[in-house]
């Protein structure tokens, strides 16, 4: 039967094609990880996805929905994979399954399923992880070329299973504080910005080995562009403020600030901007608005990066900012053809 | 000159499917046996009928008068009988029959007789009334009848003078043809609008996807007289929408629920211009027009078709339709509607027939949730948001949907076309939007009902008191002067005052010489009767 009414034409589209289509602008990312931190993100990004397939499926059987177009959309596959890669490489397997089951069970089923999430479910996971086993979610692995000892795949997996690390090393040799978290503290020591900036997990734009998966984050997210799937509203309003205000204080005091291109090749910063803070469900709609988003997430990461209890804003940011959504779209409502301003 | 075009928000390409009927010459169709007239085919009050079953008829004869202002006559597109005159399904949303005069042509095709208007000689009123005679309506699609249009207007003057050659719709081409083909006449029905309304400037807007079109509209310009402009406008959908069109040309937008002539604009489509030569020039009324037939049939391509004519006898005409199909669309895929059976006949709205099957249209697969992803928003050409919209209509949120500006919505479906959800969004609209309406004017009845409801209670409580005042007197009954016999007394001096009065002011009267107890007693009757009328007035 063709459309009851008209239109009767449609675009070839779908949301499992938008969906594919994200999945895809993160692979260059998963690449650029294992290439700099070695495989064992692997094992996260795969326990996430079976984790989040199952928990939907379940949730859905629960709620009485057809459990075909719902796992085949794709979307539980993003959160899963987004969640994974805000993780620490080689976390214990049980932060993942759990982060996962709290994103989708919660944040996204208990409020209605795709398309009712107020807030974004990955970094509704990532939060709760981050609040509730705050020394699992530090311990992330030196770059494999700063490493002291490097993990064979065999090695990480009884690592992430079993917290069993080969005989003789401790978990000190095979992690280390992040890069902001390192900067944060050694501020606070009162060392000056050159000083802690020299240490070799430091790299020539953000941090070492973490700037080449921020740069392969950027090539997806201009797949992205290009495939318009997401607007450059968000992306160049969150990254645009992130930097200003950087610049800002970098050149008022350069030994207590890192400069822009720090912030925005750390952390998660890249990440969130194509592939988090560009989620349509939880994000405005308007123009405007997504503009005022984008450099809300901006300012938030910025401050919590700076002055915050935690190395990295990124998730609380945008948590904060999906509060104000509603607030966002109703005051940005674009002028309407043939009405005044 | 143009110098510059303006872009309207948002817009869709969608396949234009236009080469399959673009390519042949416009094409006539043998005259049906039996034609079936309905008569409303344009927008506002119905025709009123003139002719009785029985009655033979030449072709181009008046069968339906114009009733009132905002209406348009249904003429004989050929000579014959007519057979009956009752309800017909018609090509319609609704699927609902109406009213409709059915001819039997007697194969005369005899014409009535027929005189071109010397219209530069005529008071425009004049001519006016003689095109809404004639049954000239909007042959775009939207059938608003012309001469209300032409009508001069002198608190908004109409500078600018739109002919609307765009056909952004994909799959139609009948203006494409009628502008390759019969340019000149298009361009004199033009002069004869921009005599009717003074206007200062002419522009012709076709998408830039004919060519061909814009070509022989150039070549005709120059060969006549009016100083005419033809523009070619980027091809994108609904850009032939007038008031997207007026927004490209002029780069003004016509305010929300107001008319273009409300800013100096008027927009005709081109066969509208083209109907209104054949009338003034040729005396012919609005008895055929071009129909694009497309789709899934053997010969596609562009007739000229008398009104009436059977669609299933026009699919005939264009070498019958493919097993496989599931229907006809009336208009274009994005806008139009499925005819609620083949036998509806063409009427003046009628621009195109496609013969849909699956793969020519996909069946949707089932709507998933809206994930707000704001393409919508993005194709809009109103610039409303349809996922807040779509949101509303949902939730029986109906105020606040009129809020965020649903009237504003053209329903030109590029929402739906771009929904990655799937989601019929422009069906949710019209439902709100007759829902509203259904509710506006369930509270104007109901505020009706009340006020009604109102009186009458009061008129219950009046009588009431007034019998209970009655009864009072009764019982106190003559035996005391009472407050009802002293107002009586009272009412009786006023009026023996009143009398006084008169009889100081006018003439004397023969009741003047009467004696005083006569003269009481005519006093007390006049009391009664204008109590009686005190009672009657309330």
């Amino acid at each position: 039967m063709m459309a009851m009414a008209s239109p009767y034409l449609s675009e070839q589209t779908s949301v499992s094609m938008i969906m594919r289509k994200v999945l895809l602008a993160l692979v260059p990312g998963i690449a650029a990880y294992v290439w700099v931190y070695g495989s064992g993100i692997l094992v996260s990004l795969l326990l996430a996805s079976v984790t989040a397939l199952v928990s939907e499926a379940v949730m859905l059987k629960l709620r009485g929905r057809p459990l075909r177009p719902f796992l085949l959309d794709g979307s539980a596959l993003v959160t899963a994979w987004l969640l994974a890669l805000a993780l620490p490489p080689i976390a214990p397997w049980w932060l993942v399954v759990v982060g996962t089951l709290f994103a989708i069970v919660v944040a996204k089923q208990l409020y209605g399923g795709l398309g009712y999430n107020p807030f974004n479910p990955a970094m509704v996971g990532y939060a709760v992880l981050l609040i509730s086993f705050p020394v699992a979610m530090t311990q992330w692995p030196a770059p494999l070329e700063l490493a002291q000892a490097k993990l064979s795949l065999l090695d990480q997996l009884r690592y992430i299973f079993g917290r069993v690390l080969p005989s003789g090393l401790t978990v000190d040799a095979i992690s280390s504080a992040t890069p902001l978290d390192t900067l944060k503290t050694q501020l606070k020591l009162h060392h000056g910005m050159a000083d802690i900036m020299a240490a070799p997990m430091f790299g020539t734009l953000g941090t070492k080995g973490g700037e080449i998966v921020a740069g392969a984050y950027l090539l997806g997210g201009v797949y992205l562009l290009w495939q318009r799937i997401i607007t450059w509203h968000v992306p160049v309003a969150f990254l645009g403020m992130l930097a200003l205000l950087a610049s800002g204080c970098h050149l008022i005091d350069a030994d207590r600030y890192a400069g822009p291109l720090f912030h925005l090749f750390s952390g998660a910063a890249m990440l969130c901007a194509f592939f988090i803070a560009t989620d349509p469900v939880s994000g405005p709609t308007t123009p405007k608005g997504k503009l005022i988003f984008g450099a809300g997430i901006g300012i938030l990461t910025w401050v919590i990066r700076t002055w915050g209890g935690y190395p990295d804003g990124v998730a609380f940011a945008v948590l904060l900012m999906n509060i104000c959504v509603p607030l966002i779209d109703a005051y940005t409502q674009p002028r309407v053809f043939g009405h005044e301003k | 000159m143009i110098e510059k075009l303006f872009k309207f928000h948002g817009g869709v390409h969608p396949p234009e499917h236009k080469a399959e009927s673009a390519a042949t010459p416009i094409r006539p169709v043998p005259m049906p046996a039996r034609l079936v007239l309905p008569l409303r085919q344009h927008i506002g009050n119905v025709a009123k009928v003139k002719v009785a079953v029985g009655d033979h008829v030449l072709k181009g004869q008046q069968l339906a008068a114009p009733e009132g202002m905002i209406s348009a006559a249904v003429h004989a597109p050929t000579s014959g009988t007519v057979v009956a005159i009752d309800e017909q399904l018609i090509p319609h949303v609704s699927g609902l029959p109406d009213l409709c005069i059915t001819l039997q042509a007697d194969g005369e095709d005899r014409w009535i007789e027929r005189e071109p208007l010397d219209y530069e000689d005529m008071e425009k009123t004049a001519v006016i009334e003689a095109l809404r005679q004639a049954g000239v309506v909007g042959l775009g699609g939207a059938t608003f009848p012309t001469h209300v249009k032409l009508r001069a207007d002198p608190r908004h003057p109409v500078k600018t003078l739109i002919l609307n050659g765009a056909e952004c719709e994909p799959f139609i081409t009948c203006d494409d043809r009628l502008m390759r083909e019969r340019a000149d006449e298009i361009i004199r029905g033009l002069q004869i609008m921009a005599y009717l309304l003074d206007a200062e400037c002419c522009l012709v807007g076709i998408e830039d996807n004919k060519p061909e079109a814009a070509q022989a509209m150039r070549t005709a310009c120059a060969r006549s007289a009016v100083p005419v402009e033809v523009v070619l406008v980027p091809t994108l959908y609904p850009g032939g929408g007038a008031k997207q069109l007026i927004k490209v040309l002029t780069g003004w937008e016509v305010p929300s629920g107001k008319l273009p002539s409300e800013i100096g604009v008027q927009c005709f489509n081109v066969a509208t211009a083209y109907a209104v030569h054949r009338f003034i020039d040729h005396g012919e009324p609005v008895i055929s027009r071009i129909v694009t037939v497309t789709g899934k049939v053997a010969r596609p391509g562009n007739f000229e078709v008398p009104l009436g004519m059977a669609i299933e006898t026009l699919v005939q005409a264009a070498g019958g339709a493919a097993p496989d199909i599931d229907g006809f669309i009336m208009g274009g895929p994005m806008m139009g509607f499925k005819l609620p059976s083949p036998r509806v006949p063409v009427v003046k709205a009628t621009n195109c027939i496609i013969a849909a099957s699956p793969d020519l249209f996909p069946p949707q697969p089932l709507p998933m949730p809206c994930i707000r992803c704001a393409r919508c928003a993005d194709v809009c050409p109103a610039n409303l948001q349809p996922q807040e919209l779509y949101w509303f209509a949902k939730s029986q949120n109906f105020e606040k949907a009129r809020d965020y500006h649903l009237f504003d919505c053209i329903e030109c479906g590029c929402c739906s076309y771009v929904c990655p959800s799937h989601i019929p969004l422009v069906q949710y609209y019209r439902y709100a939007k007759s829902e509203i309406i259904a509710l506006d004017r369930a509270k104007q009845a109901a505020n009706l009902a009340r006020e009604r409801n109102q009186l009458r209670l009061a008129r219950i409580e009046r009588e009431k008191q007034e019998r209970q005042a009655r009864h009072a007197q009764k019982a106190m009954g003559a035996k005391t002067d009472t407050a009802a016999d002293e107002a009586k007394k009272a009412i009786i001096a006023a009026a023996i005052e009143r009398a006084k009065a008169q009889k100081a002011a006018v003439t004397p009267q023969n009741t003047d010489h009467l004696p005083p107890e006569a003269q009481a007693e005519i006093a007390r009757i006049e009391a009664r009767r204008s109590q009686a009328m005190e009672q009657q007035k309330e």
